[in-house]
């Protein structure tokens, strides 16, 4: 049974946070990677470009989407998090945070004190229909380093 | 009129608690609630006579085989067809819509012809007719609203050229809950000669539909919109089509006579029927009509003018909230799509379903329409039928203020 409680489960602060004020919006003018993600289901997309510095980790990231709030939180999230990271990293991130998502076992050597901010979307996860939105950023994530670009570093 | 809580009783998903809320069903153009009499008619087939039709000559069989084409009959006369040889089972719209696109249609639409359409057709009315059309290099042609969100019968007047093989168009929108003035778009086809089909998916569960008098060549429709179980819908087709009409699956029950070298195909509606059909849920849909006809169809409609009339009422009152479709109820069947600016959709079913309330949220297989017409990735819906009530409609209102104020956007009323 789901009561007002759930609600603020799945609606959690920081979630309703990144949506009213969406973290490094705008897509950049000279991306290194870049890549769409759609959601026929609930009409969600997510821009999102990547400008990578010498070393080849993330140095810039934009985005920009239309979506549900847990859609648009999760990609001002996933955002904040990339910066500095290297593409090996963000890879890691993004297996990581799918685990948390799937109640699945954590990839590895990884802990959940990775995730940041993330942890506040676990409660999704009571919300089966609500995952695809969460995870619809890190598809395009995913999309996006898998460019020629990428292996750059 | 008829007794709204006796009917209410005979739906028993209706007393159903969800999230500790009484069920608020808000989702009827999407699948209507079943009434005990449909129910009961699936088990007592199951329990009863389950057995094969039009085969063997056993009690079980022939029994089948009569409450079968008995259904068929019930159908032809709820839609007031010449009789029932004009119904061929399909599973869904969907499928009838694409019978008549593969078979009839697929023969007669050549390069350089047009197919002319709405702007407000549901994928299933779209894809079939603008995949042809590519197939063949044939050309789609749209027509368009008006500001109101009715059809602009002008620009659909405008469309209709000599070449013009076909006309396909829905009766009655399931995102606008717009009502197209079918008969008239009919004549109007007519004067091309072009040949007409109807999605009436929307239409036959809520308005009292008389195909003679519409005079379309083909009208599809499913049944678990109008009360009967999913799996079952109806093609009426007129007779001079059918009978030109070419077999779209072959096997079984739909052949007259078999050689090693060739077959015959059965008469008419069940050449187009091959393989064991959907004997239950078509003996559904017979009970659904049943059901149906003794509210009264005019009753239905009434019903549900005045929910919708009180719904658009209670809707005017949150200055937030844009509602499409049309303002002339005349024109408009019960289906409220709404958006709240900033609050997508999926959140706001999402906090409704929290209280209770289902509604529709997304595109609502209309993604044209809702993205490059209305303008926005998604709407919610709210859409009613017979067994709505005015309270139901209170308690939408109540969890869509809720919803407002959860994502920090309190209700202003209008004001007076």
């Amino acid at each position: 049974m789901m009561g007002t409680s759930d609600l603020d489960d799945l609606y959690a602060e920081i979630i309703l946070d990144h949506y009213r004020n969406p973290r490094n919006t705008g897509l950049l003018a000279d991306p290194d990677l870049q890549a769409e993600g759609f959601n026929p289901f609930c009409g969600d997309r997510v821009v999102l470009t990547l400008a990578l510095g010498a070393d080849g980790g993330v140095e810039r990231v934009g985005f920009e989407g239309e979506g549900c709030s847990i859609s648009q939180a999760s990609a001002s999230i996933m955002t904040e998090l990339l910066k500095g990271k290297s593409v090996q990293e963000a890879h890691a991130l993004n297996a990581t945070f799918r685990a948390l998502m799937a109640d699945a076992e954590l990839p590895h050597g990884h802990t959940p004190d990775e995730l940041g901010e993330l942890t506040a979307l676990e409660g999704v996860k009571r919300f089966p229909v609500r995952i695809k939105c969460a995870l619809l950023p890190w598809a395009t994530l995913q999309d996006a380093l898998a460019q020629p670009g990428a292996v750059r570093g | 009129m008829y007794d709204l809580s006796a009917v209410r009783a005979d739906f028993p998903v209706l007393s159903r608690q969800v999230n500790g809320k009484p069920l608020v069903y808000l989702d009827n153009a999407a699948t209507s609630q079943k009434p005990r009499q449909v129910i009961e008619a699936l088990v007592e087939y199951y329990e009863r006579y389950n057995s094969n039709v039009h085969r063997g000559v056993h009690t079980l069989s022939v029994e089948a085989t009569d409450r079968y084409e008995e259904a068929r009959e019930k159908v032809a006369r709820f839609i007031n067809a010449p009789s029932a040889e004009h119904l061929v089972w399909v599973r869904n719209t969907t499928e009838a819509i694409n019978l008549a696109a593969k078979t009839w249609a697929a023969e007669r639409v050549g390069p350089g012809d047009r197919i002319v359409v709405t702007e407000m057709e549901h994928h299933s009315n779209l894809v079939p007719w603008q995949q042809l059309a590519k197939q063949r290099g044939a050309e789609l042609a749209i027509a368009a609203l008006d500001a109101d969100h009715k059809l602009d019968e002008a620009d659909f007047e405008r469309l209709l050229t000599p070449s013009t093989r076909l006309v396909a168009f829905t009766h009655m929108s399931n995102v606008l809950g717009t009502i197209t003035p079918a008969k008239r778009l009919v004549e109007m086809a007519r004067r091309v000669e072009a040949a007409v089909l109807i999605d009436a998916a929307q239409s036959v569960p809520h308005l009292s539909i008389d195909v003679q008098d519409l005079d379309a060549d083909f009208v599809a429709f499913s049944g678990h919109k109008m009360l009967a179980p999913t799996g079952i819908g109806c093609l009426y087709a007129r007779s001079e089509v059918l009978e030109q009409m070419q077999p779209f699956l072959h096997g079984g029950e739909m052949v007259l006579e078999v050689t090693y070298e060739d077959a015959s195909w059965n008469h008419l509606p069940m050449r187009f029927e091959a393989g064991t059909p959907n004997i239950a849920d078509a003996i559904g849909m017979g009970a659904a009509v049943d059901y149906l006809a003794a509210l009264g169809m005019e009753n239905v409609r009434r019903h549900e003018v005045e929910l919708t009339r009180y719904a658009l009422g209670r809707f005017a009152e949150l200055e937030e909230v844009i509602v499409y479709g049309p303002a002339d109820l005349d024109y408009r069947g019960g289906v409220v799509s709404f958006h709240v600016e900033g609050l997508h959709p999926h959140d706001l079913g999402q906090v409704l379903d929290a209280e209770g309330v289902a509604i529709r949220t997304g595109h609502h297989c209309a993604m044209p329409l809702v993205r490059s017409r209305l303008n926005v990735p998604a709407t919610a819906r709210a859409s009613f039928y017979l067994y709505n009530t005015e309270e139901e409609v209170d308690a939408l209102m109540e969890a869509l203020n809720k919803a407002l104020r959860y994502f920090g956007r309190a209700p202003r009323s209008r004001p007076a």
